[in-house]
């Protein structure tokens, strides 16, 4: 610890210049942190702990915004980031989060690596870790592969998306956006509408969200649907209108073709019909609603370009987000465990 | 518990604070005042208001969050980091005379971080260190411009500034750590 000349962190101060008020704010002496060694599934967190990621990743966009868009505090630190999936946003995203943080990252990808002859996942993390990374964000297209590496290294792991199970930085994204724009999650009718079953997005999105206090409305054709989401405190209808009327949020999930080994849909035009996003449709919803999208588009299929580049869409700026939520999760998890 | 600075000082140190940079400054176009989180902020802004009431001109304030620039954050392979906060600096301080601002200077590694933070946000003319209370300890060369009150302390004393922006009251008061 640094010696404590101003030991306690503040809340936000008054704008400048003006005279001062006499409010008390409340100091938080204790430094906070995850109780978790890595970040695996939302369902490890507490709503402290979202919250606590939140706020530490509303401080790091400023990073972004500096003439120099980069921090010494992971200086020394080793990242590596494991691709057994295709990726071009969250791998950029974690890529560029961590060279702001100063780490030194490396890429490993499926196709690049001895995946191709037959190593196994088990095998490949038991390498890396032997080469004694502080870090590793997997992404696999098994569900519990963070898990895995989680169990069989000293490393911190981040799951960066594992099969249909979890995606929880995208979700730590997409509450950061939702914040950002509402400024709350109580009472705010959030709508995901798309490939359900499929999705990971949806499984960390709902875990998430309801933590929060969120009303979750899912919405997708019968044969793509996950059972019992009434569990899960969320009510799910195959009525678009009914998933859009009054909705505060609608996030869309694509249709996962690659997913898909059997006949789900009739086709991509009949679910556009259906299902896919329209400004028309769009009129259901709340006149201050957001769309948005964790990528990549389907245009088309589940949105319509007027839609995703129309006055509505942030999905841009979950994007931006993408990287102030990694670099306060990296941040967090290497800072280590709270007692 | 000695209080060693009541209400009525901390004003009146900051209000000499503020004559100190007119006197000599003269000109305060160039300048702008970045108070360092979390009780560098509150001074900052005070010493704004007051060089307002003295010459009539406005300093831009900005506030600075060193927790990512810490000589002591990977240091400890077990414990969370300290909570980070925003950093808000609105104008760029290329070519300006910065007063940084904190409320006690100790060791001088939070000046340290400090000053590595802020030549990440471009090139200052110059760099002034403004302190409330300067409690002796260094460990770096690092030496303040303005200080309210050279106190003299043992190491095992703590110091606490307590502000109304923060505490609710202003005061400096010396306790015993050991306590």
């Amino acid at each position: 610890m640094l010696p404590t000349d101003g030991a306690g962190r503040d809340p936000d101060t008054q704008p400048a210049g003006r005279a001062v008020s006499p409010v008390v704010f409340p100091v938080l002496d204790a430094p906070m942190g995850l109780r978790t060694k890595d970040l695996l599934s939302i369902s490890d967190l507490s709503r402290e702990e979202i919250l606590l990621i939140l706020d530490t990743a509303e401080a790091m966009k400023e990073v972004g915004s500096r003439p120099i868009k980069k921090v010494p505090t992971l200086r020394g630190k080793t990242v590596v980031n494991l691709f057994f999936e295709a990726s071009t946003r969250t791998r950029t995203s974690f890529e560029i989060a961590e060279k702001r943080l100063s780490a030194d990252t490396l890429n490993v990808t499926a196709s690049g690596s001895s995946v191709v002859k037959g190593e196994s996942l088990a095998d490949t993390v038991l390498n890396l870790e032997a080469m004694a990374p502080d870090m590793i964000v997997v992404r696999h297209a098994s569900a519990g592969a963070g898990h895995l590496a989680a169990r069989l290294c000293r490393a911190r792991v981040v799951n960066a998306g594992d099969g249909m199970h979890e995606h929880p930085t995208q979700a730590l994204l997409d509450a950061l956006t939702i914040r950002e724009r509402k400024g709350r999650f109580e009472n705010l009718k959030v709508s995901i509408i798309g490939d359900l079953l499929h999705s990971r997005v949806l499984r960390s999105n709902v875990l998430l969200l309801r933590a929060l206090g969120a009303e979750v409305c899912a919405c997708g054709p019968t044969t793509l649907m996950l059972p019992d989401m009434a569990r899960f405190g969320v009510r799910a209808t195959t009525s678009i209108d009914e998933a859009v009327d009054g909705a505060d949020v609608i996030m869309l999930l694509r249709i996962q073709l690659e997913r898909m080994r059997g006949c789900f849909l009739p086709s991509q035009r009949e679910y556009f019909q259906f299902f896919g996003m329209t400004a028309a449709r769009l009129r259901r919803a709340k006149p201050d609603v957001i769309i948005m999208h964790p990528g990549p588009m389907n245009r088309g299929v589940e949105i319509e370009s007027e839609v995703a580049d129309g006055p509505y869409s942030v999905i841009l700026e979950q994007v931006a987000n993408g990287v102030a939520v990694r670099m306060a999760v990296l941040y967090l998890l290497a800072g280590g465990q709270q007692e | 518990m000695p209080v060693v600075m009541a209400t009525d000082q901390v004003a009146r140190t900051i209000t000499r604070i503020a004559h100190q940079v007119v006197e000599r400054h003269h000109v305060l176009d160039d300048l702008a005042l970045i108070g360092i989180r979390t009780r560098g902020v509150p001074v900052a802004r005070r010493l704004a208001v007051a060089l307002l009431e003295i010459t009539g001109a406005s300093v831009p304030t900005g506030v600075l969050d060193i927790t990512l620039y810490r000589d002591d954050l990977m240091r400890h392979p077990v414990g969370p980091h300290p909570i980070l906060r925003k950093t808000e600096i609105e104008f760029s301080i290329d070519d300006r005379r910065i007063l940084l601002v904190d409320d006690v200077l100790y060791t001088g590694r939070t000046i340290r971080a400090a000053l590595d933070a802020l030549i990440d946000f471009g090139r200052p003319r110059s760099i002034e260190l403004i302190v409330l209370v300067d409690r002796g300890h260094r460990e770096l060369p690092i030496k303040a411009d303005y200080v309210g009150k050279n106190l003299p302390t043992s190491l095992r004393e703590s110091v606490q500034v307590r502000l109304v922006e923060v505490e609710g009251v202003d005061e400096v008061v010396i306790e015993d750590a050991s306590d």
